[in-house]
């Protein structure tokens, strides 16, 4: 029997919510909202709103991006191995975020954290240069190019980002690399405000473009006979996936494996219909990447374990036990 | 009257002599052997204990991460992770300093018969400990000593200075992301800024953590509720970047060391390094701690 859609979505929408009561300390849910209690003497209310919240919906933003940023870049390169991070965009927003790390530049911004912003700076650095090596291909982005460019990209800033550890010091380097493990402790909402907008732009184009999706996987020359202006939908799948990458990488490092087993995952359970297969994965990589958290700050606590190390340990397995699962039926 | 010795006294004078030669040297020589005349230091913190027990001479390459002005021009042979094997070997060094899980280096350079000192990275009564070693390894056991008891009288002293006083909670901090609170990296309960922090009359709200460094959420951090927060960090820090720093504390306005704006920056880049100042940078802590035993 096929699971309804809409219990995807309820499901992701229950793990949201009920992931803020759960944390590595015991918070006092009443007095967490007496609003009587003035709010800077108010530790459960401090500990559920700046500390759990905030950190519940990054996780949920991050997720639901990584994994439709997925699903729209396979359709786009028409590569089931493609991922976020195959385009250069994660490596380029980590190296922009390990420079400022390692080199000590601050922006006193309120609005901006300084790592974020040089992380998304690095990530539009990326994005340009793949597209500019791929546009001047007749009526069409060549995605081969692409793909070349991006695996290319990919290669030269991971270099960078080993050499600029290579040579910092060791709190710098072990500060980078713990980085590049994921993050979603936010500690507030100016990194999700900030990040907001651009994710807002990206989930926007994500809701304009599954029927045209749909179409360009059969190809470029097919999409075209069928009325699809292909240029168009291309940069428009193009920038998006890459703009909602940039965004989830500046809020939370560059997390791993969601982008890929998430879209897979859905199109095990309800096909290959991007109509479907987009909003559904949003719904659960947002609701895994949740879980993984819960599972980041509660394993060893007070020590905490860094997202990126869970969503590839517990993901992993998982997506095998799905793929051997779905061979078997 | 025959005043030359006679060749049975002459003997016995030569055997004085000799003597007297023999113990003269035993006693200026380290155990290991020959006195090390060119050394070679990947450590910062065995580079400061070389030169406050007046090795600086001897010293011919330091690391990367040297930056005291004795030290300046001499060669910089990398560090812990990027040692330069090749230009330590080209300063003809016969002591190289390393960290003990340098193992690549130390097989290299046992390889080519030059000595090592491996370094151990320990806790606070560890460090007089490794003055007295390294003292013992070159030649300089004597000013090695005034060193070692000189931390451990300063240490002592503070130690009596801040007994029976109250014992805040407090963060020491030594890492975060400019400008938020994020990635807070913090000592855990081990290690000589663990042990600094005792010594200085606080506890440790990470002290149950055994481990040297921990990195504590934001949820952990109000949870501990640390009464004093004091960052460590390298003199590049501005104090416009300071100040706008710690203004990102106030997002957790709940924390008591919020309330009562005890929250303190110290700079300088020897606060993290277990070398010759660590009694001075843990009166500067028990100075901020305890301002009123001082």
């Amino acid at each position: 029997m096929k699971t309804p859609r809409v219990v995807f979505h309820l499901a992701a929408f229950a793990i949201c919510v009920l992931a803020p009561f759960v944390g590595s300390t015991s918070i006092n849910l009443y007095s967490a909202f007496n609003f009587e209690i003035p709010f800077s003497d108010n530790i459960d209310a401090q500990i559920l709103f700046i500390a759990r919240i905030p950190r519940v919906i990054a996780g949920a933003l991050v997720g639901a991006a990584l994994a439709t940023s997925g699903v729209v870049l396979q359709a786009l390169l028409r590569n089931p191995l493609a991922t976020p991070f195959t385009l250069g965009v994660s490596a380029g927003g980590s190296l922009g975020a390990i420079l400022v790390i390692v080199l000590g530049f601050s922006v006193s911004s309120p609005f901006v954290p300084t790592v974020a912003l040089a992380s998304f700076i690095g990530s539009l650095t990326a994005v340009s240069i793949v597209y500019y090596l791929a546009r001047f291909r007749g009526n069409r982005l060549s995605t081969n190019v692409l793909l070349l460019a991006g695996v290319t990209l990919n290669s030269l800033f991971s270099a960078t980002i080993m050499f600029v550890q290579y040579m910092a010091d060791y709190t710098q380097s072990f500060y980078s690399i713990r980085w590049l493990m994921g993050n979603l402790d936010v500690s507030g909402y100016t990194p999700i405000i900030s990040a907001l907008p651009l994710l807002l732009v990206a989930f926007a184009v994500f809701c304009y473009l599954p029927r045209a999706l749909n179409v360009l996987t059969l190809g470029a020359d097919s999409a075209s006979a069928r009325g699809v202006n292909v240029l168009a939908t291309q940069r428009l799948a193009f920038f998006s996936a890459s703009l909602a990458t940039g965004a989830a990488v500046a809020i939370g490092g560059p997390i791993g494996f969601i982008g890929i087993i998430i879209p897979h995952a859905v199109r095990m359970f309800v096909g290959a219909d991007h109509r479907v297969v987009l909003p559904i994965s949003a719904s659960l990589g947002a609701a895994f990447l949740v879980i993984c958290d819960i599972g980041a700050r509660t394993i060893l606590s007070p020590v905490e374990l860094p997202v990126g190390v869970i969503t590839a340990m517990f993901g992993g397995p998982f997506f095998l036990w799905i793929l051997v699962r779905n061979q078997q039926n | 009257m025959d005043t030359c010795p006679k060749p049975t006294k002459l003997k016995h004078y030569l055997i004085i002599i000799g003597a007297v030669c023999l113990l003269s040297v035993t006693t200026v020589l380290p155990a290991s052997g020959e006195i090390p005349r060119r050394i070679v230091s990947v450590v910062p913190a065995v580079t400061q204990i070389l030169l406050a027990i007046g090795a600086g001479p001897q010293i011919t390459g330091v690391s990367s991460f040297d930056d005291s002005q004795e030290v300046a021009s001499l060669p910089k042979v990398g560090a812990l992770l990027n040692p330069d094997i090749e230009k330590i070997f080209s300063l003809s060094p016969d002591l190289v300093v390393l960290y003990k899980n340098q193992i690549e280096e130390h097989t290299q350079l046992k390889r080519a018969r030059i000595k090592t000192f491996l370094y151990h990275h320990g806790t606070l009564p560890d460090i007089p400990k490794t003055v007295r070693t390294i003292g013992k390894h070159i030649g300089k056991e004597f000013e090695a000593e005034q060193v070692a008891v000189g931390i451990e009288t300063e240490l002592r002293k503070l130690k009596e200075q801040t007994t029976g006083l109250a014992k805040p909670k407090t963060l020491l901090v030594f890492g975060r992301e400019p400008n938020s609170i994020r990635n807070v990296y913090a000592s855990g309960g081990v290690g000589f800024l663990h042990d600094i922090l005792e010594v200085a009359g606080a506890t440790n709200v990470f002290a149950d953590i055994p481990r040297e460094a921990t990195r504590p959420s934001s949820e952990t951090i109000l949870a501990v509720a640390p009464e004093i927060i004091i960052e460590l960090r390298s003199k590049h820090a501005t104090e416009n970047n300071i100040n706008s720093d710690n203004n990102a504390w106030k997002t957790f306005s709940s924390l008591p060391a919020v309330k009562s704006e005890k929250i303190y920056v110290l700079t300088g880049n020897d606060l993290v390094v277990p070398g010759p100042n660590v009694a001075h940078v843990a009166k500067q802590i028990a100075e901020l701690i305890h301002p009123e035993a001082f």
